[in-house]
């Protein structure tokens, strides 16, 4: 189970305080996949990045089954279960794509056959990349989805993804959204997906709407999704009016 | 031939040499010949201009071979400057290990220059690595000073790989490689220095027949108080395409100068050039992290990757 109690992040602008998330407290049970969804620069991938430690609150404690573990390092929290799909993935000039799933899986003699299954999941062929460079070579969309294969390889307790659908076509993303419900269906893991997609968001559990750094609503798809329809029409002074873009 | 475990040691480390190797060879030790086969299309002899070294002549048509000829020093104050010429014939299609190893616990420098010359006859394709290393807790130098001329004629083709990681503390190398008709040299470096090493490597490639190829793919890695400097240079002579390619990560108070050339001297020349120095990237070291590796463990990731 993952707790958050009163988490603050703020960053200092001038003489200012700017609070990015402000005063955030949630409980996610396990197995649960719960959707971060808002608009953007509303706090979802700080919210998420705290969670793994790559940014450190200003305030406030995490819990991970029951541990604080506010104050310990990434590599800490990973080796505790927790991983994260960056939205952005960097690139590794001499790192294979069989490293890089060798690394995440912690097995030295991952196989091939097992590198082919993470990597079919996210539509790619093992023998068409498995050799290949996590390079300038790739395409965004390739990383992005080489990212992806990286935490299914790691197989932990808490998979955090942030907008796994960025970059990535509409037929591997229709695969991809195949292996989340898969994974969700089999209980191995709890999921934190931030994204914007419907489809992503009609197979959570619940959905957050994080805004202004804070927790705008809470429910599941059924309830929230309507929500989002209507503040994003709500939100388009030519389409409010009813009328056509000139 | 009398091994100790240091010979042993710095033979695997610049040769991959676990017992006698398979093939021709010839193994240089403290200015002596410490061991010598040839084989029926690879024959070894002495030089007979006086100098230090060795002719090399591989009869056309020998595919499949190899010929190993790593250098390893064991001795302190060794002083040394060595000619290897190389005759191969054409269609030949083979593998040269060459290679030096310094072991030095003595309060004198210990110095290698390796002059290799290689003539690669019509359609030949040779493999030539080239490990550098050095070892021993002395405050002798370990010095290697390189230099390696190569001509290919019509269609002939070299890979030359040569890497130096740890342990060297200074190294000046010069390369030069004259292509002609439908020639091929590829030349990929490796090189990581640190402590206060420094590392020189000034090559040319002239591309002088049509349909000539270079590329040079050169990869470095700088640490602590080192410095390294690098003049790649591809000259276009004719209708032929060049690559230079020099990526190099700085870290700790290391310098890095990358100074790529190219020059066409024909209108059909086509050559690329393109150099980086970076340090690692932060969130690299974060996504490595994020898979259960710490901070030094992440670096060291990298930086095997970047050089393998």
């Amino acid at each position: 189970m993952l707790e958050l109690k009163h988490v603050c992040y703020a960053v200092q602008e001038g003489d200012a305080q700017l609070g990015i998330l402000n005063d955030i407290s949630l409980t996610i049970s396990d197995h649960k996949l719960v959707v971060f969804t808002g608009p953007n620069g509303g706090g979802k991938t700080t919210l998420a990045k705290i969670v793994m430690g790559l940014v450190q609150p200003t305030s406030g404690q995490i819990l991970w089954n029951g541990q604080d573990i506010t104050g310990l390092s990434i590599t800490e929290r990973a080796r505790l279960g927790i991983s994260y799909g960056f939205q952005q993935p960097p690139r590794f000039k001499g790192l294979t794509v069989r490293r890089l799933l060798t690394i995440a899986s912690g097995n030295d003699k991952l196989s091939k056959d097992q590198c082919c299954q993470y990597l079919t999941k996210v539509g790619l062929c093992a023998n068409d990349y498995l050799d290949r460079e996590v390079d300038a070579s790739l395409s965004g969309g390739e990383v992005k989805r080489i990212e992806i294969a990286t935490i299914l390889a790691r197989n932990s307790q808490l998979m955090i993804f942030d907008e796994p659908e960025a970059g990535i076509d509409l037929w591997s993303f229709a695969r991809l959204t195949e292996t989340f419900e898969q994974i969700h269906a089999a209980g191995s893991a709890t999921m934190i997906i931030i994204s914007h997609q419907e489809r992503i968001i009609s197979l959570a559990d619940e959905v957050i709407v994080v805004g202004d750094g804070a927790i705008r609503h809470r429910g599941s798809a059924q309830e929230i999704l309507p929500q989002i329809l209507s503040d994003t029409l709500g939100g388009c002074p030519v389409l409010s009016k009813g009328g056509a873009a000139q | 031939m009398m091994e100790t475990e240091v010979d042993r040691e710095l033979l695997e480390k610049i040769a991959d040499m676990l017992g006698k190797p398979v093939g021709a060879f010839n193994i240089r030790k403290d200015c002596g010949c410490d061991g010598r086969q040839s084989t029926e299309h690879i024959k070894i002899d002495n030089r007979t201009d006086g100098k230090s070294g060795i002719d090399i002549r591989i009869l056309d048509g020998t595919v499949g071979e190899t010929c190993h000829i790593p250098v390893i020093i064991t001795k302190p104050g060794v002083q040394e400057t060595v000619y290897n010429d190389f005759y191969i014939g054409e269609n030949c299609n083979v593998e040269i290990v060459a290679g030096c190893g310094i072991h030095n616990c003595g309060e004198q420098d210990s110095r290698h220059d390796g002059v290799h010359t290689f003539r690669i006859g019509k359609n030949s394709h040779v493999h030539y690595s080239e490990k550098h290393y050095g070892e021993g807790d002395g405050k002798g130098g370990k010095i290697m000073n390189p230099q390696t001329i190569v001509y290919l004629e019509e269609g002939a083709s070299i890979q030359m790989d040569t890497v130096q990681i740890r342990g060297v503390d200074s190294t000046k190398r010069y390369t030069k490689i004259v292509c002609g008709k439908g020639a091929e040299a590829v030349v990929t470096e490796r090189l990581l220095t640190h402590g206060e090493q420094v590392a020189e490597s000034d090559m040319v490639i002239e591309l002088n027949g049509e349909d000539a190829k270079g590329r040079v793919i050169s990869r470095s890695v700088a640490q602590d108080t080192s410095s390294q400097v690098f003049r790649p240079c591809v000259v276009g002579n004719a209708k032929c395409f060049g690559h230079v390619q020099c990526d190099s990560i700085i870290m700790g108070s290391a310098k890095i100068s990358s100074v790529p050339e190219i020059a066409a001297n024909d209108t059909e020349a086509q050559l690329i050039h393109e150099a980086a120095i970076g340090k690692i990237a932060g969130e690299q070291l974060l996504k490595l992290e994020t898979l259960g590796l710490t901070e030094e463990e992440a670096e060291d990731c990298i930086l095997k990757g970047f050089l393998a």
